[in-house]
């Protein structure tokens, strides 16, 4: 931050890609196991034996707008 | 750098569950409640036995359902936060906020307003439990081939914007993504599980909740994304070489 102007600061800079390619598969693959967890999980396939989970986050489910039941 | 992003998009993300679960509370759990007693009406009329609750109806409507919209709020603002992290100054001259909230805008209409027009959002005792692997299928289809029009007609858009200019770029892209939307809704088979004594209003009130949840999600992810991370992303001085906040 020692760099100051007057003019404003406009300009965005993107972040390359081989910096964000691993945050993305290993961020994007959990991030899309919770969602997966919460929408389909013990409906349409199953990880885990049972009905448990489907049950718990029913309504959420329905209200979210996965198909369910 | 990304990480901070991934972090502070789940933290956002999480905010934005909080906020969806007390809409959801207060507009979408009387359209369920409402669903399942004519659900376990039509169980009687048919002489079945009533379901066991393995889970109460309490706890579905209370801890169950904040856990599953919190839970999906912050994998939202994460996978946002992603997306972010990859368009952010690849997007014109947009700068962090402006990036957020046009990425909430696209990403709105291409995850949910488009899938959901054609399948939409359905209330307990609306579907035929037979069908569930094949309407699971069909719906995340449907979402698949909405982001990828989606991100192909952002990068018509940019393709075009320099000869078309701003406007005309962007009115030729939508158009190539409702032309693509308009084949892929009559190509891809109708669902319609609706049993025909189902109330049309409660049917209706449900859809508009679920929607609304969504918006509350993608509004504030958008706004408070874009807030949150401005000091975070690089910037480019008018005459100095590319640096960095933090
Ligand atoms: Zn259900």
């Amino acid at each position: 931050m020692s760099d100051t102007t007057f003019a404003p600061s406009y300009g965005p800079v993107a972040i390359p890609v081989r910096e964000l390619l691993p945050w993305a598969i290993f961020g994007g693959l959990l991030l899309m196991l919770a969602i997966y967890f919460i929408g389909a999980e013990e409906g349409a396939t199953s990880l885990i034996r049972g009905t448990y989970v489907h049950e718990f986050v029913h309504d959420g489910r329905h209200l979210l707008g996965f198909p369910c039941h | 750098m990304v990480g901070k992003l991934l972090l502070r998009g789940m933290l956002v993300g999480l905010v934005a569950g909080i906020l969806a679960f007390a809409f959801a509370r207060v507009y979408g759990e009387p359209q369920v409640d409402k669903a399942i007693a004519f659900e376990e009406q039509q169980a009687q009329a048919a002489g079945e036995a009533p379901e066991p609750e393995m889970v109460s109806r309490a706890i579905q409507a209370g801890i169950g359902l904040a856990t599953g919209v919190l839970v999906y709020g912050a994998a939202l603002g994460g996978l946002f936060s992603l997306v972010f992290a990859y368009a952010y100054g690849r997007l014109g001259s947009l700068g962090p906020r402006g990036t957020s909230a046009l990425l909430a805008l696209l990403g709105f209409l291409a995850v949910i307003v488009v899938p959901g027009l054609k399948y939409p959002a359905n209330p307990p005792a609306v579907g035929n439990p037979e069908t569930i692997a094949y309407r699971t299928e069909l719906f995340f289809i449907m979402i698949v081939i909405s982001i990828a029009a989606m991100v192909a007609a952002v990068g018509l858009a940019q393709r075009l914007w320099n000869r078309l200019g701003a406007w005309n770029a962007s009115i030729a892209a939508a158009l190539a993504f409702l032309v693509v939307f308009a084949l892929v809704k009559a190509a891809l088979p109708d669902i319609n599980e609706v049993p025909e004594s189902f109330s049309a209003t409660v049917l209706w009130q449900f859809r508009v909740a679920s929607l609304g949840i969504q918006l509350v999600l993608w509004t504030v992810v958008g706004l408070g994304f874009g807030a949150v991370v401005e000091r975070v992303v690089g910037v480019r001085d008018q005459r100095g070489p590319a640096r960095r906040y933090a």
